[in-house]
């Protein structure tokens, strides 16, 4: 399915969909890999409740996690106080506040295969990286990342995938705007509910086909990955 | 007759005829209202109601598919005249029930005027409609701008929700400055009960006639006729109108 072959309004939503998915994904990974890495070597007794705190978005109906951002971020929540404070505005109905929303829905989709990689690696090789005088980023960059590159490749798939997918968190703040937060999820319902169904199969069958993509190129590329424990899709 | 012949079984029947369950699909704005009418007839009638609320769409879907429903309030006309076109209700039992009332509304008290100026003033940043392709009340919010000539001024601040009470979280909760909303949702005792709205003359949009319909799987149920028949007494439409709909 490419965009170009489709009316411009499908296109303004794939684009979009592409968008949201590989910024959240870029983010989760840049802001997952330290707290993936903390989680992978602390013996702090914190490792346990923020383990658990980050693996809510997990059992949470998207609905709670959009219900909630919705107040939060709103003119009285602390949010949106926050963010008013710091003159962003506000976040609902703005693509900011999408990307937000996505990174809390999908981040432990990207945090526990990294935290997973992490932990398989074990102490050797890090000592080892130590006892030549490496220093810790070159050791994370010349050891670290190499080795834990399968679980990297699971985090930014699965992160993806699931951004893609989403649709609760994004009905809620999202407002439904071409262009800016009506993403394909959103677009399939709204085709749904007025009984388009035509179009509704256009958009739905590629979708399907794009999440069997992902999962395909995933398990093929990254055969022990799906044996490790961690989300499953 | 047949407590003659079968007395003991038939009054386990008649008790069963007597007092039944009637499941109805009602449209989503009518939920709230419905629920207190219903107090009302099963305390005259012992029937008991069944409430399903959902979108007309979706239930119009379901009620297609099967589903166990005896009556249908839809939040339009044109849902419950297709289902009895198309053989899923029965013919001739079709009737408003409620005429509903398009608000603009705010969270804010004072914010919106009681001419609703507030929308030429252009002074916000969203402004929050159902979508109207799927809901009615979305539909006479765009009828609504474009009888002002504002409606493409406004559009690019169009936050849309799915339903009308997805709209009004959007402007509850302060996120859209003001929005369209159904007067039954911020209406009590007489009278917006929070924030500030302006009601939008009936003349801005067609009229939100809300029609009640017997499925047809109900045809020969007592009970759903009754529940029908309730709706159309005064009682029944002076509690209606307590919610801040019409009555035709």
């Amino acid at each position: 399915m490419t965009s170009a072959a489709l009316p411009f309004a499908y296109g303004d939503a794939v684009a979009l969909t592409l968008k949201l998915a590989g910024l959240t994904t870029l983010a989760l990974l840049l802001l997952g890999t330290p707290l993936a890495w903390w989680l992978a070597r602390t013996r702090s007794w914190l490792k346990v409740p923020v383990g658990a705190l980050v693996a809510l978005p997990l059992v949470l109906p998207p609905t709670v996690i959009g219900f909630y951002l919705l107040v939060a971020l709103g003119p009285s929540g602390p949010l949106g106080r926050l963010t008013q404070a710091l003159g962003l505005g506000l976040l609902p109905f703005t693509f900011g506040g999408l990307l937000l929303g996505s990174m809390l829905y999908s981040l432990p989709f990207v945090l526990q295969p990294l935290q997973n990689a992490f932990e398989a690696i074990g102490e050797q090789p890090l000592e080892a990286a130590a006892t030549l005088r490496a220093s810790p980023l070159d050791t994370f960059f010349s050891v670290v990342l190499p080795l834990a590159r399968s679980g990297y490749l699971s985090a930014a798939v699965m992160g993806f995938a699931h951004t893609v997918g989403e649709f609760g968190v994004v009905l809620m703040i999202g407002g439904n705007i071409p262009g800016s937060t009506r993403v394909l999820s959103v677009q399939i319902y709204d085709h749904v509910e007025a009984l388009e169904y035509a179009q509704a199969h256009g958009l739905a069958a590629g979708m399907l086909a794009f999440s069997f993509a992902a999962l395909l190129t995933l398990y093929a590329l990254n055969p022990s990955g799906r044996r490790r424990r961690g989300p499953r899709p | 007759m047949m407590r003659c012949v079968l007395p003991v079984l038939c009054a386990a029947l008649c008790v069963g005829a007597q007092a039944d369950e009637v499941r109805v699909a009602v449209a989503a704005n009518f939920a709230a209202p419905l629920k207190t009418l219903a107090l009302e007839f099963e305390r005259d009638s012992g029937h008991t109601l069944l409430l399903s609320a959902g979108a007309t769409g979706k239930l119009y879907a379901q009620i297609k598919s099967g589903a166990p429903f005896d009556v249908f309030l839809s939040a339009d006309e044109q849902t419950p005249a297709r289902l009895e076109k198309e053989g899923d209700a029965v013919a001739g039992s079709r009737f408003t029930y409620a005429v509903g009332r398009l608000v603009l509304w705010s969270a804010q008290p004072n914010y919106v005027d009681a001419q609703g100026a507030v929308l030429k003033s252009g002074n916000f940043k969203h402004l929050a409609l159902a979508a109207p392709q799927l809901a009615p009340y979305g539909a006479a919010a765009v009828q609504t701008l474009t009888q002002l000539d504002l409606l493409a001024a406004l559009t690019p601040r169009f936050v849309r929700g799915e339903s009308i009470g997805q709209t009004y979280s959007f402007i509850a909760s302060g996120n859209a400055e003001l929005g369209f909303v159904a007067l039954s949702q911020v209406f009590e005792n007489g009278r917006i009960s929070q924030g500030s709205g302006w009601i939008v003359p009936a003349k801005l949009h067609d009229a939100l006639r809300q029609d009640a319909v017997l499925l047809t799987r109900a045809r020969d149920k007592p009970a759903a006729r009754a529940m029908l028949a309730f709706l159309k007494t005064e009682k029944a439409r002076a509690l209606v109108r307590a919610f801040g709909y019409e009555t035709p």
